[in-house]
């Protein structure tokens, strides 16, 4: 398929897909990230992405014979391994009778939350989140140290009275979007705080807020949305979430406990965890959003250049 | 804290990496980064220590006991690895602010250091842990980090190679999270000594024989096993020199870490190497991939070229040696390991020195620099002799353990190869001396003076351990025997 546009949103149909498949699995707190991190967030970067790119993609004269047979090959070592996999969903499975029976009756004793999910990446497994959040933290950077323009060139008046004009266009979807943005928000915070009882948690939570800055930003335009955040400052809060995680971790230790051990946050150990899941979520949560946040800025910033130079070019071309 | 060891010397570097997006001023930022690694070399030092005296230490993060918390579990290969890593990062990240200068914008110093340190946690996070899917999200951290500062080389292919090796990176990454799947799915555990006890019951299925397989692939593509190579040359020829410097001694040396790992102690040696015709398979593509990338080797007119294909042929001696799965053989390959960290840093170092005065590293434009810059060269030569193997040098240590080894297996053909091998690097290595000393400086260039203090002291240090370890072997080989002792399950 040569259709970039094409693509992307089969792409994201994939993902709303596998999202429900997930659904049908139980496992309603992939399906919920799956949905908003695959079907959400990672489609509106990729189209961002194919506006600056062009929609179409290049021909290439090589025929992809040899990634053909890899392709095949691994589908078919795939296959091959199903062949002795317990069957789905029956009860005495390895993964149902080694460690998740702890999981599944101790953890509201241990860490009294009712939703396991959390339980499990947040406490049982929180070293791995924070690596995660590391992760993403690092594509933050990766993608800053790759995009970032440098100093935004002064905003030239030629092009501002060209943008000004543009957005007087799409009023209607201005003044809807502009009702939907708080509500948008408030669904975040639910999320973010709801984590602990039902699917949610700061990772959902924080793609959801970016979402809503970044429709702010594709119909009030790059510069409206500077003024309301700014990059030193997105940045500050993205360090400050990692932080805030490890923190929670180096306080533990501080106590005389190892790192990560809520127990030791308060004198009850099932309030200290409850403090501890609650400190982490809003470090994943805000990380997730500001790295969000900045990848989408940086797209943009590159984009708006692009078209900026070009827009002087024609009016330069025009008033000749 | 002692007892928090083996955790800190994960989360310092990491903790250290966001710090620095708050200080911002360039100079600041490379203190700080200097003495977060130079931390993480303290503490690796103390758990050597504390492994060596007192055996395997274990960690349980969050308080959670093994197979349903992740817990951090340092022997002597981890405790020895964890000092390569660390001690390199250090004493390369001394030049690092004099270098980047020429070679990075400066508003992307900080961001440059933050990948840096993050690269750094990540390597360390994948050696310490002894949790399976904890690997994986460490290897992430260092793959997303590598991608990007091989990304912000000058020169413009910089971008080309690292986008390579982002493909397949993520294509290896993602075919040992597959392995780790199916292996969860066989046992219901992640950590690997509780994975090591429930495999076998379940070894003869053709979900583990999968699971095998696409972990030990996955694995390959990292560590640029030929044929799975072609992403390393123009990723170590184009990064930034004092990126090129910290992952031709470090990032390949973690994936054989956990190649190691993975075949020895999740898998059980009786697994690995009768399931698959590992051995044999390991044997053919490490000699194979000596003479292949040590005759391409010799063609190439870039030099970090020439020895990003030589550090392809070094992986090649390091399998040959771990697939001889003897003691002798792994003692050889561990040492290997630590020797060719000093003499790939060493080299690289000296010739993002050359950069800095150059501007770039042709062949041709070596000739006369022995003169121009002696000290440099100097440096380049005997890490040139150590890669060959002259005694007096570590390469000779390793070599002569690895030839050892062969020979007590009775694969003396296999020798034979191996000292063939080394007499291809002498002819790449000749080829720099040759340049630099005998010829003489190309009509019209600028004699260029001595690398600045700041280059010089990392590389010398490094050529000073060069020359050390070799003569005293006595340290880095009691390490390296006593990890292949304790992975064989021979109690020392």
């Amino acid at each position: 398929m040569k259709d970039l546009f094409a693509v992307v949103m089969l792409l994201g149909i994939y993902s709303l897909l596998s999202a429900s498949f997930f659904v049908a699995m139980d496992a309603v707190d992939v399906a919920f990230t799956e949905a908003a991190v695959g079907a959400g967030i990672s489609t509106l970067l990729m189209l961002v992405v194919i506006t600056i790119t062009g929609r179409s993609e290049k021909t290439t004269r090589h025929k992809p014979l040899l990634a053909l047979l890899v392709v095949v090959f691994t589908g078919s070592m795939l296959i091959y391994g199903t062949f002795d996999m317990p069957y789905f969903g029956i009860a005495d499975a390895p993964i149902h009778s080694h460690v998740a029976p702890r999981y599944i009756q101790e953890s509201m004793k241990e860490v009294g939350i009712p939703n396991i999910v959390t339980s499990v990446l947040a406490s049982y497994r929180a070293f791995d989140t924070f690596g995660e959040v590391v992760v993403i933290f690092t594509a933050g950077i990766g993608v800053m140290a790759l995009l970032s323009v440098g100093r935004r060139p002064e905003e030239n008046e030629k092009t501002t009275a060209i943008d000004d004009s543009m957005h007087e266009q799409y009023l209607v979807i201005r003044i809807v979007t502009k009702m939907l943005i708080p509500f948008i928000l408030l669904y975040a915070l639910y999320v973010q705080f709801h984590g602990d009882f039902g699917p949610g948690g700061g990772f959902q939570a924080g793609v959801i807020f970016a979402a809503a800055i970044i429709l702010y930003t594709m119909l009030f335009g790059l510069t409206t949305a500077r003024k309301v955040i700014n990059q030193s400052f997105i940045q500050f809060i993205a360090a400050a979430g990692v932080l805030l995680y490890g923190c929670v971790g180096i306080v533990s230790m501080l106590n005389g406990a190892n790192f990560f051990d809520y127990n030791a946050l308060a004198s009850d150990p099932v309030a200290g965890q409850h403090l501890g899941i609650l400190l982490i979520e809003w470090g994943v949560g805000c990380t997730v959003a500001s790295v969000m946040i900045m990848i989408f800025f940086n797209f943009a910033e590159r984009r708006e250049m692009q078209q900026n130079n070009e827009k002087i070019n024609n009016i330069e071309g025009d008033s000749l | 804290m002692i007892s928090h060891l083996p955790v800190l010397q994960v989360i310092v570097p990491l903790m250290a990496a966001p710090i620095c997006l708050l200080l911002k001023r360039s100079q600041l930022v490379w203190l700080f980064s200097l003495f977060a690694s130079a931390i993480a070399f303290i503490i690796s030092v103390l758990l050597l220590q504390q492994v060596m005296t007192s055996g395997v230490i274990s960690y349980e993060l969050g308080g959670w006991e093994a197979p349903w918390g992740i817990e951090y579990r340092i022997d002597q290969l981890n405790a020895f690895l964890l000092l390569i890593i660390s001690g390199v990062s250090t004493v390369v990240l001394i030049a690092a602010q004099t270098s980047i200068e020429k070679e990075i914008p400066k508003e992307k110093h900080t961001l440059f250091y933050i990948l840096y340190l993050l690269s750094l946690t990540g390597m360390l996070g994948i050696v310490s842990t002894g949790d399976a899917f904890n690997v994986f999200v460490f290897l992430e951290i260092s793959s997303l980090s590598a991608y990007a500062l091989i990304a912000l080389g000058q020169d413009r292919r910089a971008l080309w190679a690292s986008y390579q090796y982002l493909i397949m990176g993520t294509i290896g990454a993602t075919f040992i999270l597959i392995g780790i799947g199916l292996m969860y799915q066989m046992t219901g555990t992640l950590n690997m000594q509780d994975l090591s006890q429930r495999l076998p019951d379940v070894a003869q299925t053709r979900t583990v024989f999968t699971a095998f397989a696409f972990v030990i692939v996955g694995v390959c593509l990292k560590l640029a096993l030929f044929p799975l190579h072609l992403w390393l040359p123009n990723a170590y020829t184009y990064a930034p020199s004092i990126v090129t410097a910290f992952f031709a001694a470090t990032a390949t040396k973690v994936a054989i870490y956990l190649l190691i790992r993975f075949t020895f102690t999740v898998f059980g040696l009786s697994f690995s190497f009768t399931t698959l015709p590992l051995q044999e398979l390991f044997l053919l593509l490490g000699l194979t991939g000596i003479f292949v990338a040590s005759s391409a080797a010799i063609y190439q007119k870039n030099v970090k070229h020439v020895f990003a294909y030589s550090s392809i042929a070094q992986v090649g001696y390091i399998v040959v040696g771990f697939s001889t799965s003897t003691i002798t053989g792994l003692t050889a390959t561990l040492l290997h390991l630590f020797n060719h960290a000093l003499m790939k840093s060493a080299i690289f170092l000296a010739l993002g020195a050359v950069v800095y005065r150059l501007g770039n590293v042709q062949l041709s434009s070596f000739n006369g620099l022995g003169r121009q810059m002696p000290l440099t060269m100097a440096a380049i030569v005997i890490g040139g002799l150590s890669l060959i193997g002259v005694p007096l040098t570590v390469g000779f240590v390793s070599k002569w353990y690895l030839l050892t080894a062969l020979l007590e297996k009775g694969w003396w053909p296999v020798a034979i190869l191996i000292l063939l091998g080394s007499l291809l690097a002498v002819i790449y290595v000749w080829r720099i001396v040759e340049a630099a000393y005998f010829k003489k400086p190309l009509a019209g260039s600028v004699p260029v003076k001595e690398a600045p203090l700041f280059f010089l002291i990392p590389i010398w240090l490094l050529i000073t351990a060069n020359i050390y370890f070799g003569i005293d072997s006595r340290l880095s080989l009691k390490v390296a025997s006593a990890a292949a002792q304790s992975l064989l399950g021979v109690s020392p």
